[in-house]
C-alpha cells in the first residue's frame, strides 16, 4: 500500500463517492450561509486547499449559474515555523487577481488541525486588503487545535490522537480522491505513547511514495 | 667540552659533488666530516644513528630567505628562522637585505653578523643591498659590506628599475666577485598586480601581473650582464619566457645562474581561485599557469635552473588576514621545501634523489661560490638525513618559524627531514609527538 | 544534509558569493522565488512577516545608493530588522581590519551580512570566518551576483526566456563586476553573449569565458535581443583605458543609430549609475526600449528572494 513511510493505513474515512457528496453539501451550505454568491470568493490554501476550492466553485457555479472567483494562496512566507526547518520551502505563486476588499472570502483547506496554517492564511489575505468577512471550509476537521480557530464548513469531523495522520488526496493533485486515517508504524508495534512531533505527515501519491520511500510528502505543512 | 663523534650508519649517502649514491657510513668528528666509507667502526663514546632506508646528504643551502631581523621581529628572527631552516634540513642560508634598517652599509652588516653569531643555529650568510635603502637611486657600501661578510648583493623585493644604476652596480660588484641577485620585475607592467595575469585573475577580478613584467626585466639585465661581464643570478624565476632568455644568454656566454622556488614548481594560479582568495597563495612573482610550471620543472632537469630556493618570507597572521589585494606577498618555505619537492617529484620520477640533492645543496653553493654542498672529508660536517617515504604533517604547533603563512598548513606530504647536523652537531631531530594533529584542525 | 529534504528543493550554500559557483538549478530557484516576491511588491501592503526577528547587517565599504536602498527595502518588506554601516576606504586606511569589523558585528548576532567592498574576495574572507550568511553586494572587479540575478529576472520578464537570446554586454568590461556576473549567469542559462569594448578595457583571457569578444560595439549590438551597457569606471581608468569621454562616446557609446542595429524588439539595460553621453546616449537610456527602471524594481524582488532562501529557515540540519 502506498502511503507515507513509517505509517500504515488505519481506517478509511471517506471514499470518492463520500467526498463528492460532501463537496456538494459544503457548496450548498456556503451559498445558504452567505446568503447567495454576491461578493463571494473562494481561496484555496496550497496545496490541497486549491482543488477543494475549485470543486466547490464548480458546484456553486453549476447550481447558481454564476462565476465565483477562485484564488490561490501560498502561505509559506507567513508560516510561524520557518525557523524550525532547515531549508526554505520553494515558493509557489499566490493568485488573488480579484480584489479582496469587501469580499466574503471562504478559505479552503483539506485538513484543519492545529489552526496555524489558517492563522497564516488569514494574515496573508488581510495583506491584500480588508475583506468583509473570512470563513473557513475544510474537508476534515481532526481536532487538536493549538489556536482558537474554528471552521464554519466541515466535510467530516473526527477526533484523532497526536500520532495519527489524516491523509486527504484529490484527483487533481494526487490522482485519486480519498481520505484515510494513518498511524505511525511504531505505535502499531509497541502501543507506546504518542510520538512527540505535532507535525502531521500526509499520504503521498503512489508515484511519489514509490520514488522517495523515506521522504515525507511535500505538502506536510499541516501544522 | 668537545662534541661527541657521531656516526651515521647504513644510510644511502647521496653526494652529487662527488658522484656518490650508495649505502655508506658517515663519521663526523671535531665539527668536520672525518670519514665516509663502508662499515666504519664507531669510535669510543660516539653516538651512532642507524639510518637504514634514509638518505644522507650534504646539508641544504638556501640562496634566498628573509629573516626579518632587524626591524620585523614579530614575523621572524634569526633564531626562529634558523630553527625553521634546520627543521627543513638546511645548514646554510643567505638572507636578504630588506630589513629595517636595510642592510646597505658596513655597520648594518656587522650588526647582523653579530646577531647571527649570537643566535643562529646554522650558517647564515648576509646579502647586502644594491642601492641605499633599496631606493634604486644610489649605490650602497658594496665594498665595505663585502669586507664585513656579505656574499652577494640584491635589492630583492624591489627591482632596480633604473638601467644605468643596474649597469654601475654590476660593474662595481664585479671588483669584489659578488654575484648580483636580481628580482626581475618591470615595476610599471606589474603595477598594482596581486596575482598572475590571465584567465584566473580575470575571473577573480584581481589585478594581474603579466609574464612580461618578469621577462622584460630578465631580458634587460641579461643585456647589461653581457655588457659588463658580471655574473648575474635571477631570483625566483617563474615564467617560461624568462627561462628561454636565460638559456639563450648562457649559450652565448653570459655568466648567469637562476633559482626557482618549491611553490612555483608545484602550484599554479588556479590555487588562488580554488582556495577562494586565500592570501597564502599570494606571492611575488605570482603563481603562474601550468604551462609555466611545467617549463620550470623541465628546466630543473636540463640544468637551466641552478638552485631551488625557498624565498622564505614570513608574515604575521594579522598581516595576511587582509583582503587579497591588501595582504603582503610571500610565504614561508624552509620547513615545507623538502616534503613538497619529494611528494611532487620523486614518486612521479620527475627528479632523481641525486638531482634533488644537487639542486638543494651542491649547485646553489656553486652558483654563489660558497663552500659546502659536499660530504668531502675535512669539510664542515653539515649533513641532512631525510626520508623519501615517511610523511610530514604541517601543523601550526610543529612549525619552528615564527610565522604560519604557508599554503601547506594542515597538509600531509611524503618526505621528511629526520636529522640535521651543522658543524658536526645535531641541530634538528624529527619529533613525532609534536606533529599530532591538534584537537581542532585549523580551518584554513 | 537532511535526507528528508524534498527532492525538488535545490540546496543552496550558506552564502551568496558569486554566480560562478552557482548551478543552473540554483539560479533558477533564485529567479523563480523572486517571482513571488515581485508579486508582493505589487500588493497594497508590501510586507510579509517572514523574517521577523532576523537581523541583517548591511556593510557598505564602497559608496552605493541604489544597491544599499534596494537591500534595505528588501529587508523591510520581509520584516527583518536591518542596520546599515557605510564606510569608504579599505581596511588599511581605516585602521581596523575588515575581519575585526565583521567579528565585532558578529557579536551582535546578525543572521546575514550584506557586504559591498572595493576588494575582490572580501566577502569570501568573511564567509570563511563567520557563521552567518554572507551576501555579496559587489566585490571589487570580481562579481555582483544580485545584479546579475536581477538582470536575468528583468530579461526573463521582458523576453519570456533566457536560453537562446543574443545578449550584448558593452563598454568597460575590465573593471566591471557586473559583466563578470552576467557573463557567468547568462552563459550558464544558455544565452548567447557577446562582450565588446576597447581592447584596453577587455580583461586578459576573457575570450576563454564562454562569450564572444569583439572590440567594435556595432559587431556586438547587431541583431541583439538585449543590449547591456556597462558603466565606464572613470575612477579606475587612470587615463590608460581610453583617451577621453568624447572619443569613448563616439567610438564605443550606445547611440540611437547603433541601437537600431539591434533587433527591433531589443531591450536596453544599464546597471547604473549611468554616465550619460559617455557609454550611453540619453535618448536611448530614456527611450521606449529601456528596461533600466525595470532593473531597479527587479532588484528588490531578487534581494528578497536571496534573503528568504538564505535565512528564511534555520539552515541547520
Amino acid at each position: 500500500m502506498a502511503h507515507a513511510a513509517g505509517t500504515y493505513r488505519k481506517l478509511r474515512l471517506m471514499d470518492p463517492t463520500a467526498m463528492t457528496r460532501a463537496i456538494s453539501r459544503l457548496a450548498r451550505e456556503i451559498v445558504e450561509t452567505e446568503g447567495g454568491t454576491e461578493n463571494l470568493a473562494l481561496v484555496g490554501i496550497r496545496t490541497r486547499g486549491v482543488p477543494l476550492a475549485q470543486r466547490l466553485a464548480e458546484e456553486i457555479n453549476r447550481h447558481e449559474k454564476v462565476r465565483v472567483p477562485v484564488g490561490v494562496l501560498d502561505i509559506t512566507l507567513y508560516r510561524d515555523d520557518l525557523t524550525t526547518i532547515s531549508h526554505s520551502p520553494v515558493l509557489k505563486r499566490t493568485e488573488l487577481s480579484f480584489g479582496v476588499q469587501d469580499r466574503n472570502i471562504i478559505l479552503c483547506d483539506d485538513v484543519l488541525f492545529t489552526g496555524r496554517t489558517v492563522r497564516a492564511a488569514i494574515d496573508a489575505v488581510l495583506d491584500f486588503g480588508r475583506p468583509r468577512r473570512i470563513r473557513l471550509c475544510v474537508m476534515v476537521d481532526r481536532g487538536r487545535r493549538e489556536l482558537p480557530i474554528e471552521s464554519q464548513f466541515v466535510g467530516k469531523k473526527i477526533s484523532t490522537s497526536a500520532s495519527e495522520i489524516v491523509s486527504v488526496t484529490f484527483r487533481e493533485t494526487d490522482g485519486e480522491d480519498d481520505v484515510w486515517l494513518l498511524d505511525r508504524d511504531e505505535v502499531k508495534k509497541t502501543r507506546t505513547a504518542p510520538a512527540t512531533s505535532t507535525r502531521s505527515v500526509k499520504k503521498a501519491s503512489k508515484k511519489a511514495a514509490a520514488r522517495k520511500p523515506t521522504a515525507p510528502p511535500r505538502a506536510s505543512k499541516k501544522a | 667540552m668537545t662534541d661527541k663523534p657521531i656516526l651515521i650508519a647504513g644510510g644511502r649517502v647521496v653526494d652529487p659533488s662527488r658522484g656518490v649514491d650508495q649505502v655508506l657510513d658517515v663519521l663526523m668528528k671535531d665539527g668536520v666530516i672525518a670519514r665516509v666509507g663502508e662499515r666504519i667502526a664507531a669510535p669510543k663514546g660516539a653516538d651512532v644513528f642507524y639510518a637504514e632506508g634514509l638518505v644522507v646528504a650534504p646539508g641544504f643551502v638556501d640562496l634566498h630567505v628573509h629573516f626579518r631581523e632587524p626591524g620585523f621581529e614579530h614575523k621572524e628572527t634569526i633564531a626562529t628562522g634558523t630553527a625553521s631552516a634546520a627543521a627543513g634540513g638546511y645548514t646554510t642560508v643567505c638572507c636578504m637585505a630588506n630589513t629595517d634598517p636595510v642592510i646597505d652599509d658596513a655597520p648594518a652588516v656587522a650588526f647582523l653578523v653579530r646577531r647571527i653569531r649570537e643566535t643562529a643555529k646554522i650558517r647564515v650568510l648576509p646579502i647586502g643591498a644594491v642601492t641605499k635603502n633599496l631606493e634604486g637611486k644610489e649605490l650602497s657600501e658594496i665594498g665595505l659590506m663585502k669586507a664585513e661578510g656579505i656574499v652577494a648583493i640584491s635589492d630583492d623585493g624591489k627591482p632596480v628599475s633604473n638601467g644605468q644604476l643596474m649597469r654601475r652596480a654590476m660593474e662595481y660588484a664585479s671588483m669584489f666577485s659578488l654575484p648580483v641577485v636580481v628580482h626581475a620585475e618591470d615595476p610599471h607592467l606589474a603595477q598594482g598586480g596581486a596575482m598572475n595575469e590571465g584567465l584566473v585573475s580575470t575571473r577573480l577580478g584581481l589585478p594581474g601581473m603579466p609574464n612580461a613584467a618578469e621577462s622584460a626585466m630578465v631580458a634587460r639585465d641579461l643585456q647589461i650582464a653581457a655588457l659588463t661581464g658580471t655574473p648575474l643570478h635571477f631570483a625566483h624565476v617563474s615564467t617560461k619566457e624568462s627561462l628561454a632568455l636565460i638559456r639563450q644568454a648562457r649559450a652565448s656566454g653570459v655568466k648567469v645562474t637562476c633559482e626557482a622556488t618549491p611553490h612555483h614548481l608545484t602550484l599554479t594560479d588556479d590555487a588562488v581561485s580554488r582556495s577562494r582568495y586565500d592570501t597564502n597563495y599570494k606571492m611575488n612573482p605570482p603563481l603562474r599557469t601550468e604551462e609555466d610550471r611545467q617549463a620550470l620543472v623541465d628546466a630543473l632537469n636540463d640544468g637551466t635552473i641552478d638552485a631551488i630556493a625557498t624565498d622564505h618570507a614570513p608574515h604575521h597572521p594579522d598581516e595576511k588576514a587582509l583582503e587579497f589585494a591588501d595582504a603582503p606577498f610571500g610565504i614561508i618555505g624552509l620547513e615545507t621545501a623538502l616534503p613538497v619537492l619529494v611528494d611532487a617529484f620523486l614518486p612521479a620520477k620527475v627528479l632523481s634523489v641525486s638531482r634533488l640533492v644537487e639542486l638543494l645543496s651542491t649547485s646553489p653553493c656553486r652558483a654563489f661560490g660558497l663552500q659546502g654542498g659536499t660530504l668531502a672529508e675535512g669539510v664542515s660536517a653539515d649533513v641532512v638525513v631525510f626520508s623519501t617515504e615517511n610523511k610530514t604533517t604541517f601543523t601550526a604547533e610543529a612549525l619552528e618559524s615564527r610565522s604560519r603563512n604557508t599554503p601547506w598548513l594542515g597538509r600531509t606530504l611524503r618526505g621528511r627531514v629526520e636529522r640535521t647536523y651543522f658543524g658536526g652537531r645535531e641541530v634538528y631531530r624529527y619529533d613525532e609527538s609534536r606533529r599530532r594533529p591538534a584537537a581542532a584542525p585549523a580551518s584554513r | 544534509m537532511s535526507a528528508s529534504k524534498p527532492a525538488a528543493t535545490t540546496k543552496l550554500g550558506k552564502d551568496l558569493l558569486d554566480i560562478d559557483s552557482l548551478t543552473k538549478d540554483e539560479i533558477q530557484l533564485y529567479l523563480d522565488t523572486a517571482e513571488s516576491m515581485w508579486e508582493i511588491n505589487k500588493r497594497s501592503i508590501k510586507k510579509v512577516p517572514t523574517l521577523r526577528g532576523k537581523l541583517v547587517a548591511n556593510l557598505f565599504f564602497e559608496s552605493s545608493t541604489r544597491t544599499r536602498f534596494s537591500f534595505e527595502i528588501a529587508e523591510r518588506r520581509l520584516s527583518a530588522d536591518s542596520i546599515s554601516f557605510t564606510a569608504a576606504g579599505s581596511s588599511v586606511s581605516k585602521g581596523e581590519t575588515l575581519l575585526d569589523t565583521a567579528k565585532n558585528l558578529m557579536a551582535m548576532a546578525p543572521d546575514a551580512i550584506v557586504i559591498r567592498h572595493q576588494r575582490s574576495g572580501a566577502p569570501h574572507m568573511l564567509a570563511r570566518e563567520l557563521p552567518c550568511a554572507i551576501v555579496n553586494a559587489g566585490d571589487g572587479a570580481h562579481e555582483h551576483p544580485t545584479q546579475a540575478l536581477l538582470d536575468a529576472f528583468t530579461i526573463r520578464r521582458r523576453k519570456g526566456r533566457l536560453a537562446g537570446l543574443r545578449v550584448a554586454i558593452c563598454g568597460d568590461v575590465l573593471h566591471s563586476r557586473v559583466a563578470r556576473s552576467n557573463v557567468s549567469l547568462l552563459t550558464k542559462m544558455g544565452a548567447d553573449v557577446t562582450l565588446s569594448g576597447p581592447r584596453t578595457l577587455m580583461p586578459v583571457g576573457v575570450e576563454q569565458y564562454g562569450a564572444r569578444c569583439v572590440n567594435r560595439i556595432e559587431a556586438a549590438v547587431e541583431d541583439a535581443d538585449v543590449v547591456m551597457m556597462l558603466r565606464v569606471q572613470k575612477e579606475r581608468g587612470g587615463g590608460l583605458g581610453y583617451p577621453n569621454d568624447r572619443e569613448f562616446f563616439e567610438l564605443f557609446g550606445l547611440t540611437p543609430e547603433r541601437r537600431r542595429l539591434a533587433r527591433r524588439d531589443a531591450i536596453v539595460m544599464h546597471p547604473g549609475p549611468m554616465n550619460r553621453g559617455v557609454e550611453i546616449d540619453s535618448s536611448v537610456a530614456d527611450g521606449p526600449d529601456s528596461a533600466i527602471l525595470d532593473q531597479v524594481e527587479a532588484g528588490v524582488a531578487i534581494r528578497m528572494a536571496v534573503l528568504y532562501l538564505l535565512i528564511g529557515s534555520s539552515g541547520e540540519e
